[in-house]
């Protein structure tokens, strides 16, 4: 494999990311930099209790207020569908989840803190929150359900009247086994059991939400810009099932977009809203998320408490292992929340390891809380967190080394079909662990734990591997199991007639760098340089249908789609070429842009086909369609497995509890890269917000009132330069994708999917050389719980 | 942000004239005010601005040697020109961030009085002089619980007078959010005695810790603390920290600071 930096353009080039120019010089076009003439603006009225019954909404003083356009309640969104789940999940007993409706503006009852209750239009955003403050809503508090626990008991008070409980679903995975692996569990020679708690989570993007509907009456169009990561799935899902407009009619534009983690995938309320308003109003109606708007209304991610067990035989072989899981809802079902803790999560439950039993049993709750929904890595950083967490503990308590038992339990024939469903097609998962006991310095470790004692802190080890399943998904699987959408993707190749390139994708780039990567890899397969090609995303009127971008798919499955519609057009260039050389286009090679017959030295340059092709004077036209643009629809035939193996080094300080991370190594086995230095970047980011989850952030809801304690950043910690260090980050273990063009994998959730249970599994390491038999602490383990923990061992 | 009107005042005359109107509040950095008024917590008719004020910026000895700093002196410029007491200096250039400490104002930290704020705990640990447009208020009897002061209405802080000691430290423990003081400790050493203030962690904001400044005005060293404890029922306990966790923290970050103290 060639080093970082040897390959200097196409695939294998670290090319700078040139969308930065304009991110760094702030000539980024952001959906709150559009403004549209005599547009107005929207200020949602929150509900700022978490439960109650909302006997009515009183605007008459609001309506006569200076600058108010129109306000809306849940009344005017009768006749108008709610907003959609995307993912019917099916119960272990057969029957499909209970779905609640979910109201553009809440009608009859509110059931979280922030859920909109009234939207007021005005001429300024201060007009309108002046007006939303004289609108009168009278609520019956009620009691709220926050802690699962509680929403699963008999009795509990129910968020939604109409279900016949809290409980959206209970799943068992697969449910066939579970009988095998109770069997297994009453055999085995040893069992580790854990409680684990998997921390909500707020995603937290740069940019907060923003929605502007548009309508011209001239022709009923209806365009919506909006910060979504996927344009076509809102338009899809707002236009078919909320409002009711036919696609035509509906134009969905995501212009850049500051970061979004999987929050900015789903459908919401206030862009079903502006879409309405703006037609109802006959005015452009914008909306700005406030930061406080933010942490209750985008949703939330993780938010599962499971019990695990692991049984091993007498020569620590893993036999079996059955998890129970609470996963959190919130009060609705975002679009893709159902997914999250089924099929993301428990299909990934064998890891890297080849347990032969298998058995997930999830628990779906409905709470007084803002939904819960994908945040990166959704459902396999639970998956890996779990797993690597009691197979940590499973070593202290046999007294295994925790490399050696994993080693020892690695899947290491290929392909390979886990208890749970999916098939892996490649790996090596030594590999990575040989490279990360060489990065991460293993053998150094003990005299950096001396160097930490000599100055009363306490040093831990810890290591974890990970697994997940990217490039989402082959469309006829996930239908079986309950998606309501395919998850193709597509690309349309427009070369131009002096030859440069517009590639029209349906991945939408926040932040992932695809105006760099994806040109890299046309130009890499016709031979010209990659300045001569732009990508255009994020507009529904330009694209191809598409799905978007979410769960690392981008390149495995969009990418996949651009390298079949550069193959047809390469095809039909051979033919031009071929009429042009006069020669048969069996005989025409195409290297570095130029189209050669093959054995003569005759040839004609990329530029004078693709002109031949828009002027074709001397053209075979009975026999070819003058012009030169492909496009491809592109279904993966399965989920892509990149794997890896971290390790991270911690300080304790005894005396505060406070823990500071010293060294992190990460080996990822992402398949075929095509920019390193942005897969470097994405596992510096994704490392970045795993730290965050492991020490930092912590969504938290008072129990009894059902306030969002951690409403802003002076609570809710976000992890910042300095509590980071230099990591040390390797992908050079590649085992490529066997069923895409590219042999890629996937890298965009990998770091906060694999570090977490490392920096946990480091802290309680350190904690146990300082004496203190501390089995377990739940995330985040800030210096306050490290203390209690320490104090109580 | 409801409307308001403002104003820039060029004296403390003038200053504290436009305050006597009706509903109306001075503005030092505008570091808390700014977001309070956002949030539409506060809704004053006239903002005074301070910042305009020549009388109430910079830094000088005064002829009792003390350091006197003007009321609206940024905390950046406090962390470059006190240089004569360290520990304050160091103090103010970790307050925040550099554009907090751009803007906020040592007068605006102390009128405040966050129980989580740093200054508070400089001026108690001192024994600074708050100057006022009115009178002279010890620290001792200026910090009268969480975001309560002995300022009356319209009275603004013009500026402190900071008696230098010996040596001093003041060691912050950060609340991971928001990176105010956790637990905050300023020791501070006078020929006369010790005196240790303590801010973060009391449910009646910063306070003086009387049996640490017997021990280490007897002893000045940390071993000098050990085994002293202050009481967790008073302590703040929240998310980021139990009564218990503070108040065993004010005795580590306490002996810290000790250590530290230069
Ligand atoms: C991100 C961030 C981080 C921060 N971190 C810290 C930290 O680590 N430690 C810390 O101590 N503080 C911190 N602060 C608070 C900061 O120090 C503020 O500057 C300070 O609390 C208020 O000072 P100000 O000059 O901005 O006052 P303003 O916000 O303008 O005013 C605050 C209050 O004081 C009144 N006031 C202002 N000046 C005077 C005066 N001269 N006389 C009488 N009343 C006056 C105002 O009427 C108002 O009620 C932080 C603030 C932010 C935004």
């Amino acid at each position: 494999m060639p080093k970082d930096g040897e390959i200097k353009s196409g695939i294998g080039a670290s090319s700078k990311r040139r969308e930065d120019v304009r991110f760094l010089t702030g000539n980024g076009n952001y959906t709150d930099d559009i403004n549209i003439r005599g547009q107005a603006y929207v200020f949602f009225l929150r509900s700022d209790v978490a439960h109650g019954t909302l006997n009515s909404v009183d605007t008459s003083a609001a309506a006569a207020m200076p600058g108010v356009v129109k306000i809306f309640t849940g009344a005017d969104f009768e006749a108008v569908g709610g907003i959609p789940c995307g993912w019917l999940v099916t119960d272990k007993h057969g029957e499909p989840m209970q779905e609640p409706k979910h109201p553009v503006l809440a009608h009859g009852k509110v059931r979280h803190v922030g859920e909109p209750i009234a939207a007021v239009v005005a001429d300024s955003l201060e007009q309108a929150r002046d007006a939303a403050e004289a609108i009168e809503v009278d609520i019956s508090e009620l009691s709220a359900v926050i802690n699962m626990k509680d929403a699963f008991k008999e009795g509990a008070t129910k968020v939604h009247d109409d279900l016949t409980s809290n409980l959206c679903y209970d799943w068992g995975f697969v449910e066939e086994n579970k009988g095998a692996v109770d069997e297994a569990f009453k055999n085995a020679h040893h069992v580790t059991t854990l409680e684990l708690v998997n921390n909500r989570l707020v995603a937290n993007p740069m940019e907060p939400r923003v929605a502007i509907g548009d309508y011209a009456r001239s022709d009923e169009q209806h365009t919506l810009y909006t910060t979504s990561q996927n344009p076509h799935v809102i338009r899809l899902l707002m236009g078919a099932f909320v409002l009711g407009i036919p696609e035509h009619k509906l134009r969905v534009i995501s212009p850049d977009v500051g970061g979004g983690f999987g929050t900015k995938i789903f459908h919401y309320q206030e862009e079903a809203f502006c879409t309405f308003a703006a037609k109802a109003c006959n005015r452009p109606v914008k909306w700005t998320s406030s930061r406080s708007e933010a942490f209750m209304s985008d949703a939330h991610g993780r938010d599962h408490v499971t019990t695990i067990q692991l049984a091993l035989d007498k020569d620590n072989n893993f036999t079996a292992l059955r998890t129970d899981t609470l996963a959190n809802m919130g009060a609705y079902l975002s679009t893709f929340a159902s997914s999250v803790p089924t099929w993301l999560h428990g299909t990934l439950m064998a890891g890297n390891y080849k347990t032969p039993l298998i058995y997930v049993n999830v628990k779906a709750m409905f709470t007084n809380t803002v939904p819960v929904d994908a945040y990166r890595g959704a459902g396999r950083p639970e998956a890996t967190y779990q797993i690597e967490r009691v197979i940590d503990m499973a070593a202290r308590e046999l007294g295994a080394d925790p490399v050696a038992l994993r080693r020892q339990n690695y899947v290491t024939e290929f392909p390979y079909a886990t208890p749970v469903a999916v098939e892996y097609d490649t790996g090596d998962y030594h590999a990575t662990m040989d490279k990360l006991e060489e990065i991460g310095d293993f053998t150094g470790f003990e005299a950096r734990r001396k160097e930490s004692e000599a100055k009363g802190k306490w040093r831990g080890l810890g290591i974890n591997n990970y697994i997940e399943a990217c490039g989402i998904a082959p469309s006829n699987l996930v239908g079986q199991l309950g998606a309501r959408a395919g998850l193709y993707d597509a690309a349309t190749v427009r070369v131009n007639a002096t030859g440069s390139i517009s590639v029209m994708v349906g991945a939408h780039s926040h932040g992932q760098g695809h105006e760099t990567a994806f040109p890299q890899v046309v130009a890499d397969m016709i031979g010209i340089d990659e300045s001569q090609i732009d990508i255009v995303h994020g507009d529904t009127s330009k694209i191809p249908f598409g799905m978007g971008t979410y769960g690392s798919r981008s390149l495995a499955v969009c990418g996949s789609a651009m390298v079949r519609a550069t193959e047809k057009i390469i095809a039909k260039a051979k033919k031009i070429a071929a009429h042009l050389l006069e020669a048969s286009d069996t005989d025409i090679e195409l290297k570095d842009g130029m189209f050669s017959v093959a054995g003569t030295d005759k040839s004609v340059a990329w530029g004078d086909v693709t002109l031949a092709a828009y002027v074709p004077h001397n053209y075979p036209l009975e026999e070819i369609e003058p012009g030169l643009e492909e496009t491809a629809f592109y279904d993966p035939s399965n989920f892509t497995y990149p794997a890896g193996a971290y390790a991270c080094e911690v300080e304790v300080d005894p005396d505060t509890g406070k823990v500071t991370i010293e060294r992190f190594a990460a080996a990822d086995d992402f398949g075929n890269v095509i920019n390193p230095m942005i897969v470097s970047g994405q596992v510096h980011g994704g490392i970045a917000q795993g730290v965050g989850q492991a020490l930092l952030e912590g969504c938290s809801y008072d129990e009894e009132s059902g306030q969002l304690l951690t409403g802003s950043y002076m609570d809710y910690a976000m992890p910042r330069a300095d509590d980071l260090p230099f990591y040390s980050v390797d992908h050079s273990c590649q085992t490529p994708c066997t069923h895409n063009p590219l042999g890629v994998k996937g890298c965009g959730e990998a770091g906060a999917i694999g570090s977490p249970p490392s920096v946990v599994n480091a802290v309680i390491d350190a904690l146990h050389s300082g004496g203190k038999k501390v089995a377990h602490i739940d995330m985040p383990l800030t210096p306050d719980r490290v203390w209690n923990a320490i104090n109580n061992a | 942000m409801y409307n308001f009107e403002f104003e820039k005042p060029s004296s403390i005359a003038d200053a504290v004239a436009a305050l006597g109107g009706d509903e109306a509040q001075a503005m030092g950095g505008g570091q808390t005010l700014i977001p309070t008024l956002k949030q539409r917590l506060a809704s004053p008719t006239t903002l005074v601005s301070l910042s305009n004020i020549p009388e109430m910026q910079g830094i000088c000895t005064g002829d009792d040697g003390a350091l006197c700093i003007g009321g609206s002196t940024t905390h950046g410029a406090v962390a470059s020109g006190a240089g004569a007491y360290p520990g304050l200096a160091a103090l103010a250039g970790h307050i925040g961030d550099p554009a907090v400490r751009n803007r906020g104002t040592i007068g605006g930290s102390l009128a405040n009085n966050d129980p989580s704020a740093c200054y508070p705990a400089a001026a108690l640990a001192s024994g600074a002089t708050l100057v006022t447009n009115t009178r002279e208020i010890a620290a001792d009897d200026y910090f009268l619980g969480m975001f309560e002061t002995a300022l009356e209405e319209g009275e603004i802080v013009t500026e402190v007078r900071f008696p230098i000691p010996e040596v001093s430290h003041y060691e912050k423990f950060v609340q991971p959010a928001s990176r105010f003081a956790l637990v905050g400790v300023m020791v501070a050493k006078f020929a006369d005695g010790v005196r240790v203030a303590i801010t973060g962690a009391s449910e009646e904001g910063v306070f003086r810790w009387a049996e640490a400044e017997a021990a280490l005005s007897a002893n000045f060293s940390s071993d000098a603390l050990d085994g002293l404890i202050l009481d967790a029922d008073n302590m703040i306990g929240d998310l980021h920290g139990s009564k218990e966790y503070r108040a065993h923290l004010c005795g580590v970050i306490a002996k810290r600071a000790v250590a530290k103290a230069a």
